[in-house]
């Protein structure tokens, strides 16, 4: 009785979940199917250097759980700029061919940081990340997937409801400083990113849930 | 009253997350580490980590996460351990062979 509570009561909130916000198109990212995605460090029009590699280290694991295979972030990155590409941007103007070649990925995900970082007012903080994906299949060159985040959350407030909590529960942990906050927040973003149903990647042929 | 609804709510929400597939251990932490704190994650330190990783994903008979193999690898390549280097590249292409192509070329490149 207990259990078939739960499982209603689990039901009911993915079915909340999904009515919050209309499904995605997906006919490209099923028709591309991909495997395996490439994801290159996030171009950053914030003022915070520290957030490309903070958000790029957030990435692995929503779309490694989502089923996918992703390429070691940091190797990669580390590689590229042994090949004399020193940053984001000059990465991203790679083309999809030469990409193919040296790596071999389905799929690149190109991911811009909008905004990121703290601003503390008075008695409390505010971290906001916001960022955007697109996905594009390296066969084609199509984009078979776009999404974006938008992550603003208040701390030491009181408030900021279960996420507030969430994240003043991380932090706590962490070295209490306006990076840690920005990072913890970019781990939420990422997951909403990538996870969220009905917006975010389908799953992928490691997700025990996949229909394929 | 609300107490007890946000206590049942939070419960009813924790029990839906789902247990990950993968042993996620210290990777991402030492990702984030590594960029920002370059000096405090040298190779030597991201080996014991994750070699510590693998014996506790083993206990828990979880597999380790794609990229896993391949950055350790990458961190023994630093410091010239070539046949460690090798070891974990091949690790790498085994479980996961969407990265073949990348781990070959890597371990084309060993002495």
């Amino acid at each position: 009785m207990v259990l078939s509570f739960k499982l209603f009561a689990c039901a009911l909130a993915l079915t909340l979940a999904g009515c919050a916000m209309q499904s995605k198109n997906y006919d490209k990212f099923i028709a591309a199917n991909p495997r395996s995605i490439l994801v290159l460090p996030p171009k950053n029009q914030s003022t915070d250097i520290h957030g490309t590699y903070s958000f790029l280290s957030t990435v692995t694991m929503p779309i490694a759980e989502k089923g996918f295979y992703i390429f070691p972030v940091t190797v990669v990155d580390q590689m590229m700029k042994e090949n004399g590409l020193p940053s984001a941007n000059e990465m991203h103007e790679v083309s999809l061919k030469k990409i193919k070649e040296i790596i071999n990925p389905d799929a690149v995900l190109y991911i811009t940081l909008h905004e990121y970082g703290t601003k503390f007012v008075v008695i409390q903080s505010q971290t906001t990340v916001v960022a955007s994906g697109r996905l594009v299949s390296t066969a084609s060159g199509e984009v078979i997937w776009e999404g974006q985040t938008h992550q603003v959350i208040a701390s030491d407030s009181g408030g900021g409801g279960i996420a507030g909590l969430v994240v003043n529960a991380m932090v706590s942990q962490a070295v209490n400083s306006s990076v840690d906050y920005a990072h913890n927040v970019s781990s939420i973003a990422s997951r909403d990113l990538f996870m969220t149903e009905g917006q975010g990647l389908l799953n992928g042929p490691y997700n025990p849930a996949s229909t394929k | 009253m609300n107490i007890i609804i946000l206590s049942l709510f939070l419960a009813i929400l924790s029990s839906c997350v789902s247990p990950t597939k993968y042993y996620w251990g210290e990777y991402e932490n030492i990702l984030y580490t590594q960029s920002q704190e370059p000096g405090r994650a040298t190779p030597e330190y991201q080996i014991e980590k994750l070699q510590s990783d693998i014996q506790i994903a083993a206990s828990k008979g979880k597999p380790l996460p794609p990229g896993f193999y391949a950055h350790l690898g990458y961190q023994y390549l630093q410091i010239g351990k070539a046949g460690d280097a090798r070891k974990y590249f091949t690790a790498e292409k085994m479980a996961f062979p969407e990265s073949t192509v990348l781990m070959n070329r890597f371990i084309a490149k060993l002495k």
